[in-house]
């Protein structure tokens, strides 16, 4: 077998064998230039497979050869594969970013064990997209979700270990409620191959415990992927987390659990029992809607310009929910779009503040959190830094010409196919909030005038370091160049969408 | 008399059932804790007992009273699925990682702000809030 049959399993294996070997080295550096390079392989493994896929099909990998129901399949599709590429593509540039970054933020002693955590992390989330097998998607969830909870509380505020404390309690019960809701199916079929349970439910679909387990895997994965009740954890986490974790998170994180959940729908249960039998859709919808809604007017009122972005963070999680619910090509096509979009733009944002909280520490406003009144002003003294967080934000808000404009025309469209005109208006109305919390900061830095102005001198310009620029700047083009060439993310979305929607299910 | 023939179909119920309605009085017992504690310490406890009602949920259908472990031999004829308990295996090792990394966090939030519990923490960070 040659080296390109077994991308699968080396997908996961190369970055997570990566984690005990920079914990072996016991030195930043190195830890960085193999955590580093583990990444950047699994960004290139991820696009290979890509090509895969699109060649030949869905790619399936037994485990120890052992074929499907008995062992564990790794098992790569169009969707799955187009996730692999965000959530490595975000990893491979995150990573040189959190040279420049740690360093300011973390104790020395304490690299080494950062890049370890952070190659555990992209492990169990690569994990969870290629897995076929239930209860290995549980403990790929978990393996991510521990070394998140490390990584939060890396932050130098004290709030980051209460954050990353909250974060536990209610991922763990998130996680807990996954496992149940496996459990129920276990018992149902006696299989935990997603592939295999799906054709096994077929027969048994409308009893009480696969009723039961849709409830549980449906609140467990919508508390993974913040829909908006159950987002509590999800603010103060990426707050007071280190500047690169917030955007690896925020750009994977709650990503990959919404893949889950696809996952679970349309593999697993098949859209006739989820969208057809229960009012599983209108709950989604009002959710949906009221993420969209109430948590964009939240971001409006925050003061610490990472809360704010957090805030929206629920908000576009809203506009992914919304195109799960119609149960059609355009709306699954408008959410995982959005999954990619939102990422690029997220992780862009999150990424160029960390610049900005670097830029206040060197003022001599102490490593402080980036409050609106602290970043009057810098639009002049971090011009470039600045416009990528306003460019960033277009995206947010789905001006055309930038890749968030695609979801919304999509959204549109399949609200439009069904006949629902208001949600078009809801759509359009939501991203005026949108523009609302992003003008919110364009007007702070650059029409408010910055404490050296007012004192009268001339603001100096002092960008953030190129180490943090450059990667923040590759997510900012990203998410301008797949608002103009869409054959990459469009194509990926309608072939991943058109395959899960027309199974037939 | 109705009460009497309620209770007298009830209880063989109840014994066949026996492992569910364990189960699910941990499931719930340990979910009230987390969330109704407001100790850190105590919130943890829930949440393992919450995790490991989920074991008995897994390891009580793969049991079958007389059942052996799967040896293909002639005299054994029933078999338990092994499987079921290979599962938990690993979702105790879980269990165990993630309530040591939460009582680590306990400690270090204590060292942070000398105390463990939820409400006099909120209120320091409100504190801090406000300040900033």
């Amino acid at each position: 077998m040659s080296l390109a049959a077994h991308l699968p399993v080396l997908q996961v294996v190369v970055p997570l064998l990566s984690a005990p070997l920079a914990v072996l080295v016991r030195h930043g550096g190195l830890a960085f230039g193999l955590v580093t390079a583990a990444a950047w392989a699994a960004f290139a493994m991820a696009i290979g497979l890509w090509f895969q896929v699109g060649e030949s099909g869905t790619v399936t990998y037994h485990i120890g050869s052992w074929p499907p129901p008995w062992g564990i399949e790794y098992r790569v599709d169009r969707l799955a594969s187009f996730v692999l590429v965000l959530v490595s593509g975000v990893a491979a540039v995150v990573l040189p970013y959190s040279r420049a970054c740690v360093g300011r933020e973390i104790a020395r002693e304490q690299h080494y064990l950062y890049y370890a955590m952070f190659a555990l992390c992209l492990a169990g989330l690569l994990g969870i997209v290629i897995t076929g097998d239930a209860f290995n998607l549980f403990v790929f969830l978990e393996i991510s979700s521990l070394s998140t909870y490390v990584l939060i509380a890396l932050g130098r505020d004290r709030r980051a270990l209460a954050a990353s404390y909250r974060y536990l309690i209610m991922g763990s019960i998130g996680a807990t409620f996954i496992v149940i809701g496996i459990g129920f199916l276990y018992l149902m079929t006696g299989t935990l191959n997603l592939v295999d349970m799906g054709t096994r439910l077929s027969g048994v679909e409308n009893s009480r415990p696969v009723l039961v387990a849709l409830a549980f895997l449906t609140v467990g994965i919508c508390l993974k992927l913040a829909l908006f009740p159950l987002h509590q954890w999800l603010p103060n986490a990426y707050t007071y987390a280190p500047s690169a974790v917030t955007a690896f998170l925020a750009a994977t994180a709650t990503k990959v659990s919404v893949y889950v959940l696809i996952r679970f729908y349309f593999t697993v249960f098949g859209e006739s029992l989820v969208f057809h039998k229960l009012p599983l859709p209108e709950i989604m919808l009002w959710l949906s809607l009221m993420a969209m809604f109430g948590a964009s007017a939240v971001a409006l009122f925050q003061n610490n310009l990472k809360r704010l972005f957090a805030y929206s963070s629920v908000g576009q999680i809203g506009y992914i929910t919304l195109g799960l619910s119609f149960d059609s090509v355009y709306g699954l096509t408008a959410s995982v779009l959005h999954l990619f979009n939102h990422g690029l733009a997220k992780g862009a944002i999150f990424l160029l503040i960390g610049g900005l909280v670097l830029g206040l520490g060197r003022s001599g406003g102490g490593h402080g959190q980036p409050t609106l009144d602290r970043i009057a002003g810098l639009g002049r003294r971090m011009p470039i830094t600045c416009l990528g967080i306003f460019l960033a934000g277009l995206s947010l808000i789905g001006v055309p010409g930038t890749a968030g404009f695609l979801t919304k025309w999509y959204l549109i469209l399949a609200a439009l196919e069904q006949g629902q005109y208001w949600l078009v208006a809801a759509v359009l109305l939501s991203s005026l909030l949108a523009v609302a919390y992003v003008w919110r900061f364009v007007e702070v830095a650059w029409f408010r005038p910055s404490a050296r102005e007012e004192a009268g001198q001339d603001e100096v310009r002092h960008e953030a370091p190129r180490a943090l620029l450059v990667p923040a700047w590759l997510l900012v083009l990203a998410s301008l160049w797949f608002g103009l060439d869409t054959s990459f993310t469009v194509s990926s979305a309608l072939d991943a969408a058109e395959a899960l929607v027309g199974s037939g299910r | 008399m109705s009460a009497a023939v309620a209770s007298s179909s009830l209880l063989p119920e109840l014994i066949q059932h026996f492992s569910h309605i364990i189960t699910v009085f941990l499931m719930v017992s340990g979910l009230y804790i987390v969330i109704a504690r407001g100790n850190l310490i105590k919130k943890l406890v829930g949440l393992s007992v919450f995790q490991t009602s989920v074991y008995l949920l897994y390891i009580a259908p793969g049991k079958i009273i007389g059942g052996t472990a799967p040896i293909l031999a002639s005299q054994y004829g029933v078999y338990s699925n092994p499987l079921p308990h290979v599962l938990i295996l690993t979702a105790i090792v879980v269990g165990v990682a993630t309530l040591a990394l939460g009582l680590t966090l306990a400690v270090r939030l204590r060292e942070a702000y000398g105390t463990i519990e939820e409400d006099e923490i909120l209120a320091l960070d409100q504190q801090a809030e406000l300040e900033e």
